[in-house]
């Protein structure tokens, strides 16, 4: 869970290291590439580095290593690359980053991800620019009056440089224009696409002959502006899309196999058939369902169900993918492949589900629906009325084709992408991922929050509540011996207690799974667990819980509460007074969600499977309801993917987290409400950016029409409205500065604060 | 007239010397980490390294291991 740093995962203790470690080893032999000549790549997130500092302790730290070629860390991204020679097992570099006190995890690059599309938008985006000014250069000079001889080499020139870079940089809308169009639909790229060629070619003409009016600075310059919307847009969602898969990955990569002969191999997952034996050490996560055949352990299954109590697992017990072994190693018998375990059927239900949400059209589509039609009809309209009044077919065509340049498809273009940007980068700031273009229009018209419980209004850390009632010699002893294990009420203790300093010294300290631990000193025997173990005889008539004791006697009894996430009653609590129906569906017990429910006052639903979540998501559209729902853990992937829109925190599993529209990496639930405000803001911005665009065409169209329009007057034109458009976008950001740090800055001090006290 | 014929020619030549460069930094990768190289020009002993960027379909003779 969250608390545990990112990588936590290999820093698995006491029992089985040596299966941990041999497990590390094969997950970063499995995650990484070869890069050839017997040299393999592996990429690794390590969210603190910070400065050039961090840079030189990382990279040493690194190099040092056995079998290293090369450390390369990138501040930007905060990874690092890592070269190592195959010939020998990997070194353990995440450990090696843990000593100098980094957090690191495997980061998966795979080969699709190299981004190509962001490097084919920049360097359209660079032709364009260079076609701009220049062609720009010379039009100046065109209309500051050249004679005829030097207009028509001017525009020759400029024919020169606008033809190949229209060829080159429109590409990305001509592609874009050509596939909406031969799936009979219209995207905003048609119309650009249709402007754009129709001035070249009509310049073309003009130039040829000798006309004296030529809009390849027009043409050439839209493309430009555009582009610089699109790059933005694409940049910042890529942003988006990379923190969010820098997360730790919180699903098993494969496992430790061991074989009829007694041979152990690591298998990555999708090659676990039923019936096979597997070695799961402290800390890891079950890879398919399966049955424990030996060994005594607890589970955590918050991610996997939303029960926020461990579950005690002994031989026999059936495991569902994705549950988190907690104490002790476990050998067990896997009961179903990958593709049907738990998990894969978590993905189908996803996969049913998203048919659903692609059937939303954007804003900007749904307006190029409405303007490509009326514009081209208008400019048909132009040119039958110019033939008819004047029966000049070139006159009438020029003035049609103006027309088509003049209602300026730019401000179109950019009024939704820059609008989006500027959300983007705000929420970007407030920690907030926005992983999908079309998220903030959607979030912006929820009417229902769905909230989960376990791991979303509460951070699944168990927290000590009764503090103050122990005594604090015996709670400085239970934190003492509590460091020994990963066990969460073990965590909780820990850092309750964490500031008195314990009186006793253990010689030796054993962690009993499912019972707890147990500690020698000079004197006597502590336990520290279950009543019924710890105390003996004693404890039945005496209840259950958690107890200290010593040589079987009571020190101290220590109770325990799921912690609320931090901000989660304001958050609530506005959600609620902006009028929106707040519920919660969780997958714990009833007593547990009545207790949160109660004091959030909102109703709930408990005990809720993972298809019945999705199904009552699906319910409440019936109802006409757009619901936001707000979940982390694998049983709610199929709600998040059947509602409205959704959100997830950085905490919650891999497939929730891509089924999540926007995923906020902070612990601080007011994420929530702030994402709903940027999206409600950025939807007013779009409509009047829209207005401005359908304002602006009022005026020109006629002037347009009436033929009055040259290319002096549709380059201002063209410039004027753009700048507005993009001026009014940015006031989204100077309307509130985003408040705080960044993001990493905010996880560096959540990371170091891990159990403190919410409230 | 006849200045145009070396003007015109000088002034596209620059502009796509221009972007000419800008290409050859984009495709070398020297916008990946643009916060890095702010902080690395304060490390001594930085070298630079033969294949900056990982590139799939790069040549990919032995390294020489650069930073100790």
């Amino acid at each position: 869970m969250s608390c545990c740093a990112p990588g936590a995962e290999f820093a698995v203790q006491a029992a089985d290291p040596e299966i941990a470690r041999e497990t590390a080893r094969e997950e970063v032999r499995l995650a990484s590439h070869a890069v050839g000549d017997g040299v393999r790549q592996t990429d690794l997130s390590v969210p603190g580095v910070h400065c050039g500092a961090c840079i030189r302790s990382v990279e040493t730290a690194l190099a040092a290593l056995p079998g290293v070629v090369q450390a390369r860390v990138n501040l930007s991204t905060r990874r690092v690359t890592i070269r190592w020679r195959d010939d020998a097992p990997p070194a353990p570099f995440v450990a090696a980053l843990n000593a100098i006190g980094y957090d690191a995890h495997l980061f998966e690059v795979g080969r699709e991800d190299k981004d190509d599309a962001q490097t084919e938008l920049v360097r359209a985006l660079a032709v364009a620019g260079f076609g701009a000014s220049n062609i720009m250069l010379l039009s100046v000079s065109v209309w500051s009056g050249a004679e005829p001889a030097t207009r028509d080499l001017f525009h020759w020139i400029s024919a020169l440089i606008a033809l190949p870079t229209v060829a080159y940089a429109g590409r990305v809308f001509f592609r874009s224009a050509w596939r909406a169009l031969r799936h009979g639909r219209t995207n905003m790229d048609v119309p650009i696409s249709i402007g754009v060629l129709l001035a070249v070619g009509l310049s073309l003409y003009e130039t040829i002959h000798g006309g004296a009016h030529a809009y390849f600075d027009a043409s050439v310059t839209l493309l430009f502006f555009l582009l610089i919307g699109r790059t933005l847009d694409h940049i910042m969602r890529e942003r988006a899309r990379t923190a969010v898969k820098g997360l730790a990955r919180l699903a098993a990569r494969g496992a430790l196999v061991v074989r009829d002969d007694g041979r152990r191999d690591y298998l990555p997952i999708d090659e676990i058939a039923p019936g096979m034996r597997i070695l799961l050490a402290a800390g890891e996560r079950v890879p398919v369902d399966a049955r424990v055949v030996s060994g005594q352990s607890e589970l955590d299954c918050a991610l996997v169900t939303g029960e926020s109590l461990p579950q005690p697992a002994l031989p026999g017990t059936e495991l569902q993918a994705g549950t988190l072994n907690l104490t002790g190693a476990l050998t067990i018998e896997a009961t179903a492949a990958a593709k049907e375990s738990f998990l894969a059927e978590m993905m189908r239900m996803m996969e049913a589900a998203e048919g659903g949400r692609s059937a939303y059209r954007r804003i900007a589509d749904r307006a190029a629906q409405l303007y490509a039609p009326v514009v081209h009809l208008t400019a048909l309209v132009t040119c039958i009325g110019w033939v008819v009044a004047s029966g000049d077919w070139h006159r009438a065509l020029t003035i049609a084709i103006a027309v088509l340049i003049i209602t300026c498809p730019c401000a179109l273009g950019l009024a939704v992408p820059m609008v989006q940007v500027v959300a983007a980068r705000r929420l970007f700031e407030a920690g907030v991922m926005v992983r999908d273009g079309s998220a903030l229009e959607r979030l912006a018209t929820i009417d229902t929050v769905v909230f989960d419980k376990t791991g979303t209004l509460t951070l699944g850390q168990p927290r000590l509540v009764n503090r103050d009632e122990v005594p604090q010699p015996a709670l400085a002893i239970a934190a003492a011996l509590a460091a020994h294990s990963r066990h969460p009420y073990s965590r909780a203790l820990t850092a309750a207690g964490s500031d008195g300093a314990a009186d006793v010294a253990f010689k030796t300290v054993t962690e009993h799974p499912g019972l707890g631990l147990e500690a020698r000193s000079d004197e006597a025997v502590y336990r520290l667990g279950r009543a019924g173990w710890a105390l003996g005889e004693a404890a039945t008539a005496d209840g259950g819980g958690t107890v200290l004791a010593r040589d079987g006697n009571l020190l101290a009894r220590f109770c325990f509460d799921d912690r609320l996430r931090p901000g989660a009653e304001t958050t609530v609590a506005a959600l609620k007074a902006q009028g929106l129906a707040v519920e919660i569906l969780s997958g714990d017990r009833d007593a547990a969600v009545r207790a949160l429910a109660a004091r959030l006052g909102v109703a709930f639903r408990a005990d809720v499977r993972p298809g019945d979540k999705a199904a009552r998501i699906a319910a409440l559209k019936q109802e006409g309801r757009k619901p936001l729902m707000v979940g982390d853990g694998l049983n709610d992937a199929p709600a998040l993917a059947t509602a409205h829109a959704s959100m997830a925190p950085a905490s919650a599993a891999d497939v929730g987290r891509n089924a999540a529209d926007l995923v906020f990496l902070r612990d601080n639930l007011e994420a929530v409400p702030r994402a709903l405000t940027v999206a409600r803001e950025a939807g007013r911005l779009v409509r009047q950016n829209l207005g401005i665009a359908v304002i602006y065409n009022l005026i020109a169209v006629p002037v347009a029409i009436l033929g009055f329009v040259t290319p002096l007057v549709a380059a201002i034109a063209m410039s004027g409205s753009s700048v507005l458009v993009v001026g009014n976008a940015l006031r989204l950001r100077s309307r509130n500065p985003a408040a705080g740090a960044g993001v990493d800055s905010e996880r560096h001090t959540a990371a170091a604060r891990p159990l403190e006290a919410a409230e | 007239m006849t200045d145009y014929f070396y003007l015109i020619p000088v002034a596209i030549g620059l502009g796509v010397i221009g972007l000419g460069a800008f290409m050859w930094s984009l495709r070398t990768g020297q916008y990946e980490d643009l916060d890095g190289a702010a902080e690395r020009i304060l490390v001594d002993d930085d070298r630079p390294i033969q294949d900056p960027k990982p590139q799939p379909k790069a040549d990919l003779r032995p390294h020489r291991a650069v930073h100790r």
